[in-house]
């Protein structure tokens, strides 16, 4: 800036100038610091005796507990349940869900006609722009054991005696979650390998066939390398967002039935924070998947730039 | 591509169409199935599932859904906040952005700062809640509009990498002429940058229609719910069809007649009324994003070659 300025480029250094960039800017840091930083002084309830009666006040003035809220954590029976149900679906959802995305991608790739390929695109980007309430409820339709389509065909096929009980039963929650995420944003997911396919240099390819390389080998040791620094990323953000699940779609998809293997980290937030008013407790379990969350999100990225030397920072 | 096509290649040309047709069918079929069943007479859904076209056609659903008063208000609640947020927030994140890539602007680090921080670190939802309630947004419409005015940081790296694209020598020449920067950024840079903007208008719009969150965490009133938020119910509990039904008796005298008209053939049922809310309340995304799609594209492009 002050380069520029010795220069003798100071247009827009004068105070009308200056004036009319502020009032553009602050309405949005007001915003922010309102919506966006206030609501951190919450975050001291979770290390204090909190009463939702004494209001925000009670906040600042309630009683420090000496890590109760996170002490008690650990006690709670429906702790590691709800962890193992967050990491699972997450874990296994990754596992399934990238190297599925990397896959349509490639081969989307390779379809030749270019008319074709957008028209795929299209159609499969269209399960993203339905809400999960939407989506969600599809599936709930489909999968419903009284006149459902897939209980209607797998009882047609003898497959199955009786309806199965998708939904009620915990077993299938975790499948029916990672199918439904999986075939809701494929087609957008591909997007951002497509884009970093399309930024391949072309002569790399030329200089791959030149050498004898079909065009499997080319895909396997030209495409794949080349994407790798977006793959990184998109693990990166995976491992960063473990303990944090997708609360539109599983709210939608939970019931009291299947809640054994449904309850996750922020299905539990919300059970206990709104609607049992136990502010305290639930902000300390948010808390601490934030912190967790964080530490994750430097893990990864530590060990992206130790092994491929390409990462988010 | 450089080479011959081999056999091996005619193999994997087939497979590879015959895949992309499954998906498509998979991703598709669905919402298919739900537009086939909810046109289908209720009480012939019973006796077995329709593939891919109505048995018995009637829009008797269709119509029960949209005359509706609780329905009917949940559209207005959506839509509304929707066309307002999106109209607003866009159009005051791409000013906001604009002032914020002005390399002049003093104190642009700070402004940097707040942005990142707010993008990557939130007090979480209890404190939001208690936030909410103390400012008195709980159970009040503006809850839907005050905190969603500012599009987000995220919005402003996208447009900031956009005008990046704009020649200097035009803000400069504006500049001398003695233009203001609200001029600047009204006659400059707003034409130049639709393309971003429609895509970014796009992305609001899906996700302002899309989310029941907020109605969820901070609403509890029934004439404030959108429509998601309704479709969920309807999906949770049959109780809530139930009132659909006896209050679209009560409203409406020709949907009264229609009703017990078709509850004599039993054209509606509790999974048609849901079946058809459903494909209604997705009908304007689905409108929406093919048109869209050139728009998006563009503009999903520019965030990820930012990174």
């Amino acid at each position: 800036m002050k380069l520029s300025r010795r220069k003798g480029y100071s247009l827009g250094y004068d105070f009308r100038t200056q004036l009319e960039l502020n009032i553009m800017i602050w309405p949005a840091i007001i915003l922010i610091c309102v919506f966006s930083f206030f609501p951190f002084f919450g975050l001291l309830m979770a290390f204090k005796s909190y009463d939702p009666i004494t209001g925000i006040k009670g906040i600042f003035t309630s009683p420090w507990n000496h890590f109760q809220h996170f002490t008690l954590i650990f006690d709670n029976f429906q702790f590691w349940p709800m962890i193992k149900n967050t990491i699972g679906i997450n874990l296994l959802g990754s596992l399934v869900g990238l190297p599925a995305t990397l896959l349509f991608a490639l081969l989307l790739n390779e379809i030749t006609s270019a008319k074709f390929k957008s028209f795929i695109q299209t159609v499969t980007y269209l399960p993203h722009f339905l809400s999960w309430v939407i989506y969600g409820g599809l599936f709930i339709t489909l999968l419903n054991p009284e006149g459902g389509i897939v209980n209607y065909l797998l009882m047609q096929l003898h497959l199955v005696g009786k309806p199965v009980q998708f939904l009620a039963d915990p077993d299938y929650f975790w499948g029916i979650t990672i199918v439904t995420g999986l075939l809701k944003d494929i087609g957008w997911g591909a997007i951002l390998y497509l884009a970093a396919i399309a930024g391949v240099d072309q002569s790399l390819y030329e200089a791959a066939a030149i050498d004898g390389a079909g065009r499997f080998k080319r895909m396997l040791h030209v495409t794949i390398p080349s994407i790798m620094p977006t793959v990184m990323i998109l693990i990166i953000f995976a491992v960063s967002g473990m303990f944090n699940n997708n609360f539109t779609q599983i709210f939608v998809l939970q019931n009291s039935l299947n809640l054994p293997a449904s309850q996750v980290i922020d299905t539990y937030i919300y059970q206990t924070g709104l609607l049992q008013f136990q502010f305290a407790a639930a902000t300390a379990i948010g808390l601490m998947k934030s912190v967790l969350a964080l530490v994750l999100l430097i893990g990864a990225n530590f060990a992206s730039q130790r092994l491929t030397k390409s990462g988010l920072f | 591509m450089v080479g011959g096509k081999s056999s091996g290649e005619r193999v994997f040309n087939i497979t590879n169409v015959a895949f992309m047709l499954i998906l498509m069918f998979a991703t598709i079929y669905p919402f298919w199935y739900a537009v086939a069943s909810s046109l289908n007479g209720g009480v012939d859904l019973q006796r077995g599932p329709v593939f891919l076209w109505p048995r018995e056609f009637t829009w008797a659903s269709w119509r029960t859904v949209l005359s509706d008063p609780g329905l009917i208000q949940a559209t207005w609640i959506t839509v509304s906040r929707t066309v307002i947020v999106t109209a607003v927030s866009i159009l005051y994140t791409a000013m906001f952005a604009y002032a914020f890539s002005r390399p002049y602007l003093r104190g642009r680090k700070w402004v940097m700062a707040v942005g990142f921080t707010s993008m990557y670190f939130s007090g979480g939802l209890i404190p939001s809640f208690m936030l909410i309630n103390w400012l008195g947004l709980y159970d009040n419409y503006w809850v839907y509009i005050i905190p969603s005015l500012f599009g987000g940081f995220w919005n402003v790296i996208v447009l900031n990498a956009n005008y990046k694209t704009i020649p200097d020598s035009l803000f400069e020449s504006a500049k001398m002429d003695g233009a203001s920067e609200f001029i600047v950024f009204f006659r400059i840079v707003l034409p130049l940058s639709k393309p971003v903007l429609a895509a970014l208008s796009v992305f609001s719009a899906v996700s302002i229609w899309n989310d029941y969150g907020t109605t969820l965490y901070f609403t509890q009133s029934n004439h404030l719910q959108t429509l998601q938020y309704l479709i969920l119910k309807l999906l949770q509990t049959s109780t809530a069809i139930e009132q659909l039904a006896s209050t679209a008796q009560l409203s409406n005298a020709s949907v009264f007649a229609l009703l017990s008209k078709s509850q004599g053939e039993g054209l509606v049922t509790s999974q048609t009324l849901q079946l058809s809310s459903m494909v209604i309340a997705s009908i304007p995304m689905i409108v929406m994003y093919p048109f869209a799609q050139r728009f998006f594209l563009k503009g999903v492009l520019i965030g990820s070659v930012k990174e």
